[in-house]
């Protein structure tokens, strides 16, 4: 088994880079994308709300795989159109997009639900103390929020970093698609597809206990 | 956008809609089957039949759908020893294997849910249970399942939405459902917004209905006037 993986192992941790470029940038984008929507889903009056809860419903009820082929697809008719001549969306830029795009949706779903949840006295206190609205978030709402959705987000990267495997099927060579360019050229399949696995599980695995201790500093033991 | 494309999508996408719908209904299916005695073994006091299961639902919890789904088609498929099983005549179809994979990921999901839900009753339950004269097998089927199940019940409506997404990895290995069917109306015409916008009205409209399957299968399930959930 070494000597089959042996001339492969640069190329399947190449492929590893490119999956955590492509999870950790469309988490990023995600994550900033929903910190900046969620505050403006809490007021009853903005439209944007309204928006957003659709946004939410539609990106929650069709497969990932069908974003990342729209984007794909027609991001490259549509900024042809725009830009007058042909104009070809690359793999990892409609990769990261449509991942960007998914995790934003259930990101600003798990910041609501954490936003909710600080008593709204927290922010009548901090108005009479004297804070403006700016320090209001920054200093106590946001540690909060996130305090209580780490959970969530910790939940949400995982799989997005799983769900990164599907850009393989646009062409992109991340881990997942240099495992069947492996298995393909050796006639290998259940040996780098078993390897691409162990890779993916391990990278959860200390991402998760990441998460994990991160939750522990956050939420001491009650004395 | 052109209407024409757009209407001219629909019978093409609506051939993949009965393959989608048979793959994720068999797949939780699958799923559901396959999760209870995983559920109770990695629940399980004894090392040797707990240690196996939980290591199952970590290995399939940590990697993606996809891999799991090759791993089944190309990688099993090329075994000697599959191919003279019982299982080749469901792995040497690739709808076979997507809803093999899509099943047994969804196994390791609902096994994790329903071993917790299993684990939160209070022991003491049991004991009073089989003090009162229940067997094991009756302990387990009359006070451990219900309260477990009607538990995991709200998660359940959304693992049967993440199956049907999941289904869409289907067009991975050649089947022709929604995703693949829309795939193949783009290569035909090349107007992507139309062909994947139907498609994703079809699975919205899937989506809402399993929703609303299981909201009604709640209802009736629920022990009226106790609620163990605030809503």
């Amino acid at each position: 088994m070494i000597e089959v993986i042996g001339p492969y192992a640069g190329q399947l941790l190449m492929g590893l880079m490119l999956t955590l470029k492509v999870a950790l940038s469309s988490f990023a984008i995600g994550l900033a994308l929903a910190v900046i929507a969620t505050p403006l889903t809490q007021s009853a009056r903005n439209p944007l709300r309204y928006v957003l809860d659709v946004y939410v419903t539609v990106i929650r009820g069709i497969p990932e795989l069908l974003v990342i082929f729209l984007i794909f697809y027609g991001g490259t008719v549509a900024l042809t159109k725009l830009s007058g001549s042909y104009f070809e969306v690359d793999a990892l830029s409609a990769g990261i997009v449509a991942l960007a795009a998914v995790s934003f949706a259930y990101l600003v779903e798990i910041l609501r639900a954490a936003l909710q949840a600080i008593p709204k006295g927290q922010t009548e206190a901090a108005l009479v103390l004297g804070l403006s609205r700016s320090q209001l978030f920054t200093r106590i709402i946001l540690p909060q929020m996130f305090k209580r959705a780490l959970p969530g987000i910790g939940n949400q990267w995982l799989i997005i970093l799983k769900e990164s495997a599907l850009v393989s099927i646009i062409g992109l060579e991340e881990l997942m698609r240099k495992s069947v360019i492996a298995a393909g050229a050796t006639h290998h399949p259940l040996t780098f597809y078993m390897s691409a696995a162990c890779l993916y599980v391990a990278v959860t695995a200390v991402s998760s206990a990441a998460f994990g201790a991160a939750e522990r500093r956050l939420n001491p033991a009650p004395r | 956008m052109s209407y024409d494309l757009f209407m001219a999508s629909i019978p093409v996408i609506l051939e993949g809609f009965r393959l989608t719908v048979i793959i994720t209904l068999a797949a939780f299916l699958l799923g559901q089957v396959a999760a209870l005695p995983l559920a109770l073994a990695a629940a399980s006091r004894h090392r040797v039949v707990a240690w196996p299961a939980q290591f199952y639902i970590f290995f399939v919890r940590g990697s993606p759908v996809l891999v799991q789904l090759f791993i089944i088609y190309y990688g099993l498929g090329g075994l000697e020893a599959v191919r003279d099983s019982i299982l080749w005549p469901i792995l040497k179809e690739p709808v076979g294997c997507a809803i093999l994979a899509v099943g047994l990921n969804s196994a390791a999901y609902v096994g994790a849910l329903l071993r917790g839900a299993i684990t939160q009753i209070p022991p003491g339950q049991s004991e009073a249970a089989r003090i009162l004269g229940l067997g094991r097998w009756q302990t387990l089927t009359r006070v451990v399942l219900p309260q477990a199940y009607r538990d995991v019940l709200p998660v359940l409506g959304n693992e049967i939405t993440l199956v049907m997404k999941a289904s869409s990895l289907a067009s991975a290995v050649t089947v022709i459902e929604m995703t693949g069917a829309a795939r193949v109306m783009v290569s035909r015409t090349f107007a992507p917004f139309e062909a994947f916008t139907v498609a994703g009205l079809f699975y919205l409209g899937l989506a809402l209905i399993f929703a609303w399957v299981f909201r009604f299968v709640e209802r009736r399930s629920a022990i009226p006037g106790l609620s163990n959930r605030e809503s």
